[in-house]
């Protein structure tokens, strides 16, 4: 079973007390966060507390994500330098919108890799495409490089690229939704959605979760630690579904032991893509557990 | 290395530390602490600032301490940053691995 990536919830950089203690709760990944969230007379003492903090024991088993500054400013090879050297699992790269965009940022990976003593290549990436060019180009930006563990939606910032704005229902987003997660899958890797801006909206939250699950997506980013169940909770298989499953695998291995080559449950035919869908329904009730 | 300029770091925040630099005359490090946790951790906090001076060759400075309940990890990026908004780039440029 690949890497469970449903939750990455942002912690904002420059902020010491939730980088000391961010650990306790439990996303799938952490993302500490050195680029909007982070004013700019800031940028170098967050750089210094997520160099640190990604050090620190706590933070062993959890996997970390640093998004941080566009390469070609000021402060993205700095932050680059600090973040590979202090360790980090995975470099997310904001503001994507080519492919050249990612061969450019692995250059300045594989050279502190090289200069710190890091296995190349052991540094991941993910992308967020934030921009009409960025949503043409994804399916060039996922194949860029076989550091990408995904790529993601950055959705503030493309709706404002094609002059409209957020609605509840989120059509405006539909089309780069489908694009990026078309390109991901078509690369193997991961799709991520935006975050839902508004922590006290539960249910608005929720829609979207289901939303965006349905679609196909692997996940989303998260800002309030509160929306971590609620998203598991969408993402978890329900009682149904996992009883379902669990006769769907039962028939086809009294069909393997009988050496038949076909399997059918209740007079309907099983083939192999709904067995695949069977045990991955049992993987995710283990991770995620049954849906409330 | 040698402290020429006034700096600070950090802010008056729970779980944070305010640090602020100021070039002396000798080549001594004074320490001015003012911690939540003075009396649990006073000492090691102190011996933590000492040590990261040490490690960047930092001498003529004082470092005037206010905790808020600070992790290390805090305290060190904190006095780090302090330092090298006192001296420039250069510093970090030249001592990563000593960060």
């Amino acid at each position: 079973m690949s890497k469970l990536r449903r939750s990455m919830l942002f912690v904002p950089g420059a902020n010491a007390a939730m980088l000391s203690n961010s650990f306790i709760y439990q996303p799938d990944a952490l993302m500490f966060d050195l680029e909007d969230s982070v004013a700019i007379t800031e940028k170098d003492t967050a750089r210094l507390l997520v160099f640190h903090a990604l050090q620190m024991p706590l933070y062993k088993d959890i996997e970390k994500v640093v998004r941080v500054n566009p390469i070609d400013s000021p402060y993205g090879k700095l932050d680059v330098e600090a973040v590979v050297r202090a360790g980090v699992d995975v470099v997310r790269l904001p503001k994507t919108d080519s492919a050249e965009d990612i061969l450019e940022m692995e250059r300045h990976i594989l050279a502190v890799e090289r200069k710190c003593g890091r296995p190349e290549g052991s540094t991941r990436m993910m992308a967020a495409i934030e921009s009409a060019q960025g949503v043409i180009n994804a399916p060039e930006i996922a194949k860029a490089s076989p550091r990408l563990i995904g790529i993601a939606l950055g959705a503030e910032d493309y709706v404002r690229n094609i002059r409209t704005e957020r609605s509840p229902d989120g059509i405006e987003l539909l089309f780069a939704r489908c694009s990026i997660l078309q390109a991901a899958r078509a690369a193997g890797i991961a799709a991520f959605d935006t975050v839902y801006s508004n922590a006290n909206n539960e249910e608005g939250f929720i829609h979207e979760a289901e939303h965006i699950k349905q679609l196909g997506f692997d996940g989303k980013s998260l800002i309030n630690p509160r929306q971590i169940e609620l998203l598991h909770n969408v993402f978890a298989p329900t009682r149904k579904e996992v009883g379902h499953a669990r006769l769907i695998l039962e028939a086809a291995e009294n069909a393997a032991s009988q050496g038949l080559g076909v399997v059918s449950l209740n007079g309907k035919m099983i083939d192999a893509p709904i067995i695949e869908r069977a045990r991955w329904v049992l993987q995710r009730a283990e991770a995620s557990g049954i849906r409330q | 290395m040698k402290i020429t300029q006034q700096s600070h770091a950090g802010t008056l925040e729970s779980g944070d530390v305010l640090i602020r630099i100021q070039p002396v005359d000798t080549q001594e490090i004074e320490i001015e602490l003012e911690s939540v946790v003075e009396k649990q951790f006073g000492t090691a906090i102190q011996r933590l600032i000492h040590d990261t001076l040490n490690k960047l060759n930092i001498t003529g400075v004082r470092v005037i301490v206010e905790d808020k309940g600070a992790l290390d990890c805090v305290i060190k990026a904190r006095v780090q940053a302090a330092l090298i908004r006192a001296t420039g780039t250069q510093l970090l440029e030249q001592n990563w691995s000593e960060l």
